[in-house]
C-alpha cells in the first residue's frame, strides 16, 4: 500500500472511533446507574402518609401483592410529564400504585395532586429523604416494582412513558404474576 | 480605549473571576468536625466519591441536595465509628460501583483497569514492526523527489 495514505487511513481510523462514541453515547443513556438492588430485598421503610401523618405505611402492610412504587415530589418537572400516564394507564396494571413523596412539603404535594389527579393507592412522604437513599434513589421519577415476595423486580430511573408501560411493566408483571399462581 | 475604560474592563473581569472562584471550592456544609484530621478525613473520603446528580462532580464538590444528604450520612456513620470501606460498602450497597471513582478490580472491570495497557502494548508491537521492516529495507532509494515532498 501506498504510504501515502496511512495519514488518511489513520484519520478515518480516528474518525471511525469517535463517531462509534458518538452513537454509543446517543443510544444509551450514560446517566442511568444500574441499580444494585435488583432481585434484592426492598429496603424496609416505616414512613408516614401524606395525608394522614399520624398513620404510617411499611413493607410488612405490603407483602404478598406486587406493587409500583413511583417516587415523585412536586418540584419535579420530569414527573409532571409522567402523570398523565399514570392517571390514564396506571389502574390498568392492577397492583397498588404506591406514590412515595420525596424531600417534598405536604402542602406543595397535596395540591399537586390536586391540581393534576392522584393515582395512587396511597402515599407516603419522605420528607428527609433517608428511605430514598436506601432505595438509591437519586432524582425524581424513579420507579421500583416490588413482588409478592418483597424482592424489587424492575427499576425505572426517568418517567414512565406509555412505550415503558406496555413493553416492560406490563410483561414484566405478568411473569410475576405467572410465578405467583 | 482609554486608560480609564481599561481599569474598568480589566475591573470586571477580576470581580467576574472571584465571582467564580467559590464554585471552584468545595461545597461548604457546617458539619460539626471535631479536629482538623476529620475534616480532612471527610474531603479525602467525598473526593473519592461520586455525586450521582451531576455526575461529573464528586461528592465533596456537589452542591446538589441528595449530594448534600449524602455527606451528612458519611459524616454521621464517621461518628458512628465506621471505616472508610463500611461507608464505601454503604453507598455501593445502594448505588452500585458507579459512586466510586476508583472502581474496584474484579471480572468486569478488568477490561477497565487493563485496556490502557492492552493498547500500549499492541501500539509498541505496530512500532517494533514496523522501524524492523524500515531498517530491514534497501536504502538504494533515493531522497524522494522534491516535486513528491509535499508536505
Amino acid at each position: 500500500m501506498n504510504s501515502r495514505f496511512l495519514p488518511l487511513v489513520g484519520f478515518a481510523m480516528v474518525a471511525g472511533l469517535l463517531g462509534f462514541g458518538i452513537h454509543y453515547m446517543r443510544s444509551n443513556s450514560m446517566n442511568e446507574v444500574p441499580s444494585p438492588l435488583i432481585g434484592k430485598l426492598a429496603p424496609a421503610f416505616d414512613l408516614p402518609l401524606l395525608d394522614q401523618p399520624d398513620k404510617r405505611l411499611s413493607n410488612a402492610d405490603l407483602s404478598g401483592k406486587p406493587y409500583l412504587l413511583n417516587v415523585f415530589a412536586s418540584w419535579c418537572f420530569a414527573c409532571r410529564d409522567e402523570h398523565p400516564v399514570l392517571m390514564a394507564e396506571g389502574k390498568a396494571l392492577g397492583i397498588p400504585i404506591i406514590g412515595f413523596n420525596y424531600k417534598d412539603e405536604p402542602d406543595d404535594a397535596k395540591r399537586w395532586l390536586s391540581q393534576f389527579g392522584d393515582p395512587y393507592s396511597v402515599v407516603i412522604a419522605d420528607r428527609d429523604g433517608r428511605i430514598a437513599i436506601d432505595f438509591g434513589v437519586y432524582g425524581a421519577p424513579e420507579s421500583f416494582l416490588v413482588d409478592g415476595k418483597g424482592i424489587i423486580r424492575y427499576k425505572r430511573i426517568g418517567a414512565i412513558t406509555p412505550e415503558i408501560m406496555a413493553f416492560e411493566l406490563k410483561p414484566l408483571l405478568a411473569t410475576i404474576q405467572g410465578e405467583g399462581s | 480605549m482609554t486608560a480609564g475604560k481599561r481599569s474598568l474592563m480589566l475591573c470586571a473581569i477580576l470581580i467576574t473571576l472571584a465571582l467564580l472562584l467559590p464554585g471552584v471550592a468545595s461545597a461548604i456544609d457546617a458539619l460539626p468536625f471535631k479536629d482538623r484530621a476529620e475534616e480532612q478525613r471527610f474531603q479525602e473520603l467525598t473526593r473519592q466519591l461520586r455525586c450521582l446528580v451531576c455526575q461529573n462532580e464528586s461528592l465533596a464538590d456537589s452542591s446538589a441536595d441528595l449530594a448534600k444528604d449524602l455527606r451528612q450520612e458519611v459524616f454521621e456513620q464517621m461518628r458512628q465509628g465506621k471505616n472508610d470501606d463500611e461507608i464505601k460498602h454503604y453507598l455501593t450497597a445502594r448505588y452500585s460501583d458507579f459512586v466510586l471513582y476508583n472502581p474496584p478490580l474484579r471480572g468486569g472491570t478488568m477490561l477497565l483497569w487493563f485496556g490502557p495497557l492492552l493498547l500500549f502494548l499492541i501500539g509498541s508491537f505496530v512500532v517494533y514492526r514496523v522501524v524492523r521492516r524500515r531498517a530491514a529495507a534497501p536504502r538504494n532509494l533515493p531522497p524522494a523527489a522534491s516535486s513528491e515532498d509535499d508536505w
